[in-house]
């Protein structure tokens, strides 16, 4: 059985956000989370690929949102008094850049159990394995550690969602 | 104030002078006979070896010393300037340049100086054989003459580096002399200002060398010095051979002002010109402070527009008088903002000139370079990026563009070839065109190797102009052999990639047999933006006023989406339209009374289809994330008022991927028709 070891903090826990998408709950690294916000005007940026198909003012600085639920293929439900924008920090092609992400719920910051985190499977699963770094435990419930560096660049962002509808390219 | 290091502003006074050295012996390799140019070449030389001493590079000092040692022959006229020597001073030019940097420097600069010893050497034997007046000249010269010089330096000299003991000691080494200080327009106690220079002297030097190498030793002082100097009857009047530097006040005290004005005197007293007057009252500003200056600029624009916002939608009248007074100060505070990051273009264009002069020289092929528009001004930052492009497509003309001297022999062409930089400002934007006489692009070498490549399926219909834009794919080169210089097939896609991140288009055109011209259409500023606010569906999105032409409502009769056309007839033009809420995806219902926003994309006019007009504003680019980098038709956002992120709209983009979007249609109802 091979574990998780994509943090600094190996052999023990890892800090992470938690947050609820659908009915799921993903775990982001604490350190790459800048801020948590509420609910902002949203601009659409037509054509654009759905999974960062907006843009939002954070600051004075134009941020683009992705959508993690397009790249898991889930319902895409309206924002309700729960949901919340989480500005991140990450890796580009090795360039840092700010990104947020749109979440049904923010739980809580958590510890993680490195010897609780486990190789995404290849089967029983929905989703496309490279976006997942692992599946933790929190108690009783699985945590899915998506990796944010595929998923945001050139393996993901670019690249084909899950339920992809066809778009114009410009 | 911070103090400037003396050390920086001798790079940047030295990188200044080496540009104006380059750009002298330059011009000499054109027009040898000019002596104006060998001597601002000489000036140039002789400065940087002054401050260079000042400023403790006194391996610079060195090293200049001796090149000018070599170059004075040029200057005496005793050698003659050819393209060795020229080629050989510019050499020695980037040498010195290295030395300046002080960047750990590779080769020895020795080598160079025989080089150009050598040349100087074997120019001036020629000469002598010729015309014998050399030598006579040097002899009359070497007989030993007195001088008696009196000046005074600027009152700033001190503050700007200049060291009065320095120029005294070169005085010394000239000859035998006698110094006095002139103390009479020293001001009482509290009137002194320590940084400024209130001492004069006198010189009285018996040297065998002519007048102009007295002159020479105030070369590099700034203008606004009184400097005379008068010939002495005799030798007898100096002491003799003992140097005395006598107590500066003392010896003042001796010398009544009355005797100074005596006749006979041949004052020679450069009043500061005007263009000194303008050097003074310049400043020198680290660029990031300017970058600096532009955010904040940036953020009150925005703050601004929020307040102006809420101004409008507030009755208290003295709240929007206020609104309108920041606006109009943050209007005029950006204007200066940016006019201030404006340089001329002309910075750019003279390294080319160096750049063409060696690929000629390296491809054997004479080129002929000529520039026009340097005047015209653009963005600091649109002018730093832009140098590497224009080296490229500089590259290109002469390698790829210009043929052989043999074959424009053969094609009934001069064997020099011609290769033109221009810079022209059209409203908002500024059009730098390249352009060669040589071949043209040879559209069936460049089919056939985008065939090979596998960038178009074989016979493809395309036009030319879609042709020629393949020569930006990377992977492609047209160029038969691969020179040392070009030919490698990267490049011209870095070309394009550089140009579009500054918000510019890259057009080509060409004539076989007459040339190629490329075309980079720059924005004036990257920062700040006057922009038409628009509304389509649900989304604002901002248009860049400066490609607005006019705004009419779409007509009752265009109204239904028609199958066939998207044509208005604007006062008989003939003007294509395209239907934003179509391209954007909208879903929401479209309003009653849709307007149009004419725009200018490239050379053509086209009408863009909006659901309301809103307003002009000013718009502060931000860029888009490398996320959005595959959208084209935005070229970046900015945020409102009300603090919402707007796209701009890149015209020229949008204008493409309409047409894209068109052909599809059509392609579909094809479709369906069969």
């Amino acid at each position: 059985m091979k574990t998780f070891n994509g943090t600094s903090a190996a052999g023990s826990a890892v800090r992470a956000l938690t947050v609820g998408l659908q009915d799921e709950v993903f775990a982001i690294q604490a350190e790459s989370v800048r801020e948590i916000l509420d609910v902002v005007p949203i601009t659409k940026v037509p054509n654009a690929n759905p999974f960062v198909g907006g843009l939002i003012n954070v600051r004075g600085r134009v941020v683009p949102l992705a959508d993690l639920r397009v790249m898991f293929g889930m319902e895409r439900r309206a924002a309700n008094a729960d949901t919340r924008i989480v500005v991140l920090e990450i890796d580009l092609d090795g360039e840092p850049t700010i990104a947020a992400i749109l979440a049904d719920k923010v739980h809580d910051v958590t510890d993680i159990e490195t010897s609780s985190i486990e190789e995404a499977p290849k089967v029983g699963m929905r989703w496309r394995s490279e976006y997942v770094r692992g599946i933790g435990k929190r108690g009783e419930d699985f945590v899915i550690i998506p990796d944010m560096g595929r998923i945001f660049g050139a393996e993901g962002g670019r690249n084909a969602p899950v339920d992809l509808e066809e778009r114009v390219d410009s | 104030m911070t103090t400037p290091d003396p050390a920086e502003t001798f790079r940047q006074e030295a990188r200044e002078l080496l540009e104006l050295l380059e750009q002298a012996l330059l011009d000499l390799d054109q027009t040898p006979q000019d002596r104006d140019l060998v001597d601002s070449a000489f000036r140039a030389l002789h400065t940087l070896k002054g401050s260079g001493a000042m400023f403790g590079f006194d391996e610079v000092a060195e090293f200049v010393h001796e090149f000018e040692t070599a170059f004075d022959q040029v200057r005496k006229g005793t050698a003659r300037i050819g393209s060795g020597l020229v080629a050989i001073a510019l050499e020695a030019k980037d040498h010195i340049a290295q030395l300046v940097a002080g960047r750990g420097v590779k080769a020895d600069g020795e080598p160079i100086l025989q080089t150009l010893r050598r040349i100087v050497a074997a120019g001036s034997t020629a000469q002598a054989a010729t015309t014998p007046q050399g030598a006579p000249a040097d002899t009359a010269a070497s007989t030993a003459a007195a001088w008696k010089i009196r000046f005074w330096l600027p009152s700033d000299a001190l503050a700007f580096g200049t060291k009065p003991l320095l120029l005294l000691d070169e005085f010394r080494e000239m000859g035998p002399c006698r110094v006095t200080a002139l103390a009479e327009r020293v001001p009482p106690l509290d009137e002194i200002d320590v940084e400024a220079a209130y001492l004069g002297w006198e010189v009285v030097l018996e040297t065998d060398k002519p007048r102009e190498a007295i002159e020479d030793v105030f070369v590099f002082v700034r203008d606004g010095m009184e400097l005379a100097i008068e010939p002495l009857a005799t030798a007898a009047e100096t002491p003799a051979a003992a140097v005395t530097v006598a107590a500066p006040a003392v010896r003042a005290a001796e010398d009544t002002p009355e005797s100074q004005d005596g006749a006979g005197l041949r004052a020679k007293t450069e009043k500061p010109s005007g263009a000194g007057d303008k050097a003074n009252s310049s400043l020198r500003v680290p660029a990031e402070r300017l970058d600096e200056l532009m955010d904040r600029v940036g953020e009150l624009v925005i703050a601004q527009a929020r307040l102006s916002q809420i101004a409008a939608a507030s009755a208290d009248s003295t709240l929007k008088t206020v609104a309108e007074e920041i606006e109009r100060l943050a209007s005029g505070l950006r204007d200066t903002t940016m006019g201030i990051r404006m340089v001329p273009i002309g910075t750019l264009f003279g390294r080319f000139r160096r750049l063409v002069h060696d690929l000629s020289s390296e491809l054997g092929k004479e080129v002929e370079f000529a520039t026009t528009g340097e005047e015209t001004e653009l963005d600091k930052t649109v002018i730093e990026r832009l140098a590497d492009p224009l080296v490229h497509i500089i590259r290109n003309a002469v390698d790829h563009g210009l043929e052989s001297p043999q074959r424009r022999g053969a094609a009934g062409k001069s064997g020099r070839g011609r290769v033109r930089l221009a810079a022209i400002q059209t409203g908002a934007e500024v059009a730098i065109t390249i352009s060669d006489d040589g071949a043209g692009l040879d559209v069936e070498r460049i089919r056939a190797k985008a065939e090979e490549a596998g960038l178009i399926p074989a016979d493809a219909k395309l036009a030319d102009q879609e042709l020629y834009q393949l020569i930006f794919h990377p992977g492609l080169s047209t160029a038969k052999e691969i020179t040392s210089v070009s030919g490698r097939g990267v490049g011209m896609d870095v070309v394009k990639r550089t140009i579009e991140a500054l918000r510019g288009v890259i057009e080509v055109s060409s004539r076989p047999g007459e040339g190629t011209t490329v075309t980079l259409r720059l924005p004036l500023t990257l920062a700040i933006i006057d922009g038409m606010l628009v509304r389509v569906d649900g989304g604002r999105y901002t248009i860049p006023l400066s490609v607005v032409e006019e705004c009419v409502e779409l007509p009752r009769s265009e109204m239904a989406a028609t199958q066939g056309r998207n044509f208005l007839n604007i006062r008989g033009a003939l003007i294509p339209y395209l239907r934003l809420r179509e391209l954007f995806g909208a879903t929401g219902p479209a309003d009653a009374h849709p307007k149009v926003v004419i725009v200018s994309a490239g050379e053509k006019r086209v009408g863009l289809v909006v659901d309301q007009i809103i307003g002009n504003n000013q718009t502060v680019i931000k860029s888009l994330s490398k996320l959005h980098a595959d959208i084209g038709t935005f070229s970046g956002a900015t945020i409102l008022g009300d603090g919402t992120v707007a796209l701009i709209l890149d015209v020229n983009h949008l204008v493409a991927f309409g047409q894209q979007f068109e052909n599809r249609l059509r392609t579909q109802q094809m479709g369906r028709a069969a």
